[in-house]
């Protein structure tokens, strides 16, 4: 592994201190994104274990409840989710297009995929937004709140009356909020890039805000990626 | 001595002589707003250390209340619900805002830059924000009191949490959400900083065996805080809005909560116990003025605790209804533990062995260590047991094992520690005789405390009690006087730090004559650590005097 | 300048970027067909697999683990590792407990599920508890009732 030597070389290289973003305890600016580097990875596995205690939660609750999650779920419109997982695998890409402009100097377009990414976030929060509206109509609301609305439960659809349900649109409205969340910081993060790259901050010398945020950005897609058929498609 | 280190020469820091990181621009802004990892480390130093006096009294009450059967005693009456919130309180503070933050957010925030030659941790403002997380998170679970204490235990087990208990349950869990917050930016940070900030010549093998131990450490702090966020957030909904997952009144499963608590709570528990360890492997060769004996045994087991940590948390679980299948693997993984902790042990034994031992007061913590580290492990045999298990479950013999294991072992190291690398921080030698009549107190106290609780533990004194039967009130009391000891000697050990900060800066720069790097520094360093970057070119814990050159093991 | 502009050419680029976005999306329509047909339990499996392969597509590509330093693809990986311990583990007990509740309980109006006789709140117990001898299945039959 290429970590077992170290990576800090003697102070020889003193064109670096021109770099207004080279902090004072690194010895180089490559050291200094690859440490950034391993710190967003760190925060990355993070972020998995803690959605992966949601993911397992609600995987030990379909055991439990099986008949009632495939009902349910047929209440999620998976036209819906097909589109918000296009949404977002797009705005993958926008974003990854957006570090490869950074990197190579290419400010007009690192600012337009910045654009095209926050626009990608808020077409997913505005989908999301009539999914959850569509639940609040049909009074599939989550925890205590299932099924207790003024609409009341219309004949032929989910009663309330069993856990499953509830648990069901519980663990939905938890899981897709909590990454709707994520999606609500991204965009902070994205627009405070664009901000940035406005005033020309970003360069292939020193670009690793945007790598960072990028990353971010992609566990965000990456947990949608296992939303979508855990909840949209089950059967 | 000779100094072996050679430094590069054009990227010195020459502060004015006399002056180091204590007083260099000294006013309070510069003080909250440092991102120097010393003055973080010291401030991490304050605040543990005044919650470990906060908990440490309320343990003190609390053996109070258990000197008599009675409720009343001086004049102070407490009821089965006042001993609840008592030992929860105790519990919940000396787990999550001592132990846990102590060594990682003090002594290591100091040292491991140090040790490792860098003049910083990787991410300097992100220390200071873990810095402040702890502190809201502090201030939130105290002011959980103010909501009504909680009696549920520090464990927070559905369904009483979530149904029962008071409403500050909330309040408590969200105050440990965020304390984790902190505690998972501390580990991320010294996981980037051992990667890269090494001095140049300084390999993976190269490094104090502390900075192994802490590594482990901010490995598990990475990898299961957050279930323990996730747990406690769904465990907060779950009371307030019903999930259905942890209480069985919304048709949740109670045992899939501890499942989920212990996921962290059990690697929790190394990381706790790992920088302990980390310390002790510091101290032992330092003051056996020897090499350590199988320097590479000891990394690879901190590596391998932490691995094998997170695969025997349902060794708590043995009779909460757990499947019988589990509860047999669980076990079986268990005793897994004993190998990387018994080869520890070994090594430092080994260590000690025809070395040439100076009995300076951090190495009779370091002594004690050793005895109770191993009565806290020897008895956790019996609790992996699973027939043995079954009669000592919630007794005083759990009581005792996790005292001897995080208190025993783990506050043992950690004051050992702090007088070890007291004069590098301060730039101040306490009075070393009051030290070592303190630490001799400590150990006596210890175990005058907790030994009595092993054989009421095994005649079945259950925990968690505030009165008890006629038969075990000699062991109480016993217990109940060596609580005495233990907090006469900490006060002590207050009172000389203390006092030793009224002189002016005397210690040497290397007064231990320890071998590695952060004691190549001045004492207190300057701001910037090193004069000139340190490069490496002997290993740690070469004390053959004159050698400089590498040998095999 | 630095080390950046000497590999930023190296790896990646719009090229590649483009083409995983097309596989990407080909993947999400595979997942869609698949829950179309009824292959049972392997439904799940099959989604899961699939959603795997575009998360192992996302990471190798979109987050450059397939150029960058082996650590952090090492750090990524121990998040799924123990993350799949987590789960293994919990399956273990779940999946060989005898369940105390009987599965799709109706919601119980009110937490006095324990008759009075059995509060032991209330009722000093005269003797010690013994199991029941029943089987399981009967067991599980008497709470249906509540």
């Amino acid at each position: 592994m290429s970590t077992t030597t170290p990576e800090l070389h003697t102070h020889g290289g003193h064109e670096e201190g021109h770099n207004p973003y080279h902090q004072h305890h690194f010895a180089t600016m490559e050291q200094q994104f690859d440490t950034a580097k391993i710190g967003i990875w760190s925060f990355l596995a993070t972020e998995v274990l803690m959605f992966g205690g949601l993911f397992v939660g609600y995987g030990i609750s379909q055991g439990k409840y099986p008949a009632e999650f495939v009902e349910a779920h047929a209440h999620l419109d998976w036209m819906m989710g097909a589109l918000n997982t296009i949404v977002l695998l797009v705005s993958s890409w926008t974003m990854v297009m957006a570090v490869d402009a950074a990197k190579t100097n290419q400010r007009a377009k690192l600012k337009m995929y910045l654009l095209f990414t926050i626009a990608c976030a808020f077409i997913f929060l505005i989908v999301k937004y009539f999914e959850y509206e569509h639940k609040w109509h049909e009074d599939l609301m989550p925890f205590k709140y299932y099924g207790t609305g003024e609409t009341g439960i219309r004949p032929g659809d989910l009663m309330p009356g069993s856990h499953g349900y509830a648990t069901f649109f519980s663990f939905y409205f938890m899981m897709t909020g909590l990454h709707g969340f994520h999606i609500i910081v991204g965009i902070v993060l994205l627009a405070w890039l664009y901000v940035k790259a406005g005033r020309d901050r970003f360069s292939s010398a020193y670009y690793t805000p945007v790598d960072l945020v990028g990353l971010y950005w992609h566990i965000v897609d990456m947990i949608w990626i296992y939303l979508f058929p855990l909840y949209y498609l089950i059967s | 001595m000779e100094p072996v280190l050679h430094s590069a020469p054009q990227v010195g820091h020459h502060p004015a002589p006399g002056k180091h990181y204590l007083n260099e621009n000294t006013s309070l802004w510069d003080w909250i707003t440092t991102v120097d990892h010393k003055r973080i480390g010291l401030m991490y130093l304050v605040g543990s250390l005044f919650f470990f006096m906060i908990g440490g009294l309320l343990a003190l009450l609390l053996r109070l209340v258990l000197l008599t059967p009675q409720h009343t005693l001086f004049g102070i009456t407490v009821d089965a619900e006042g001993y609840n919130r008592l030992f929860t309180l105790h519990g919940a503070i000396m787990v999550f805002l001592f132990i846990i933050p102590s060594i990682p957010g003090s002594l290591t925030n100091f040292v491991l830059p140090l040790m490792l030659g860098a003049k910083d941790v990787a991410f300097p403002k992100l220390n200071l924000a873990s810095f402040y997380i702890y502190v809201v998170g502090a201030i939130m679970a105290v002011s959980s009191i103010y909501f009504g204490a909680i009696d549920t235990g520090w464990t927070f087990y559905t369904p009483y949490s979530s149904s029962s208990s008071s409403t500050s349950v909330a309040m408590m869990t969200m105050s440990v959400f965020v304390l984790g917050f902190s505690s998972i930016l501390t580990g991320l940070n010294f996981v980037a900083t051992v990667h890269k900030l090494r001095a140049p010549g300084m390999g993976w093998f190269d490094m104090p065996l502390f900075v192994w131990g802490m590594y482990s450490t901010a490995v598990i702090q990475i990898l299961a805080t957050p279930v323990l966020a996730i747990t406690l957030v769904l465990l907060a909904i779950e009371k307030t809005f019903h999930i259905g997952i942890f209480d069985p009144k919304y048709g949740g499963d109670p045992v899939l909560f501890q499942h989920f608590f212990w996921f962290y709570s059990h690697p929790a528990v190394y990381i706790m116990i790992l920088p302990g360890m980390a310390i002790i492997s510091e101290l032992i060769p330092t003051f056996s003025k020897k090499t350590i004996f199988g320097y590479r045994a000891i990394a690879y087991s901190s590596v391998s605790l932490a691995l094998v940590s997170f695969i025997v948390w349902g060794h708590h679980m043995f009779v909460a209804g757990q499947s019988q299948l589990a509860t047999v693997v669980f076990s079986a993984l268990t005793f897994l533990v004993a190998i990387p902790s018994g080869v520890k042990v070994f090594n430092w034994l080994t260590t000690m062995y025809k070395g040439n031992i100076v009995l300076a007061s951090p190495m009779l913590y370091a002594l004690a260590f050793l005895i109770l580290f191993a009565i806290g492990g020897l008895t956790g045999i019996f609790l992996g047991t699973l027939s043995t298990d079954i009669h000592l479950t919630d007794t005083y013999f759990v009581v005792a094992h996790f005292h001897y294991v995080m208190m025993g072992s783990t506050v043992t190291a950690f004051i050992g520690g702090l007088h070890y690398w007291w004069p590098k921080m301060t730039g101040r030698m306490y009075n070393e005789k009051l030290a070592k009549i303190a630490a001799v107190l400590w150990f006596i106290g210890f175990n005058a405390t907790f030994l009595p609780q092993f054989i009421m533990g095994s005649q079945g004194m259950p925990r968690r009690y505030y009165n008890y039967l006629d038969q075990f009130q000699p062991f109480h009391a016993f217990s109940t006087f060596g609580s005495w000891i233990i907090g006469f000697s900490l006060f002590m050990t207050l009172a000389y730090l203390l006092a030793s900060l009224r002189k002016p800066c005397d210690a040497p720069d290397d007064p231990w004559g320890g071998s590695t790097l952060e004691w190549r520094t001045s004492s207190p360093p300057i701001t910037h650590n090193f004069h000139d970057q340190p490069v490496l070119e002997r290993e740690p814990y070469d004390y053959r005097p004159g050698q400089s050159g590498r040998e095999t093991h | 300048m630095s080390a950046h502009t000497e590999h930023s050419h190296a790896h990646g680029g719009p090229a590649v970027y483009t083409a995983n976005l097309i596989g990407l999306l080909i993947l999400t329509g595979i997942t869609v067909g698949a829950s179309r047909i009824d292959f049972g339990p392997a439904n799940t499996v099959i989604a899961l697999s699939i959603a795997t392969v575009k998360a192992v597509l996302v990471g190798l590509f979109f987050m450059h683990l397939k150029w960058d330093k082996s650590v952090n693809a090492i750090i990524a990986l121990a998040g799924f590792l123990f993350l799949g311990i987590f789960l293994m583990f919990d399956l273990i007990d779940l999946n060989n407990r005898r369940d105390p509740l009987p599965r799709n309980t109706p919601v119980l109006a009110a937490p006095t599920a324990v008759p009075e006789s059995m509060n032991p709140l209330t009722t000093p117990a005269p003797k010690p508890w013994v199991a029941p001898a029943k089987p399981v299945g009967e067991a599980e039959g008497e709470h249906e009732g509540h």
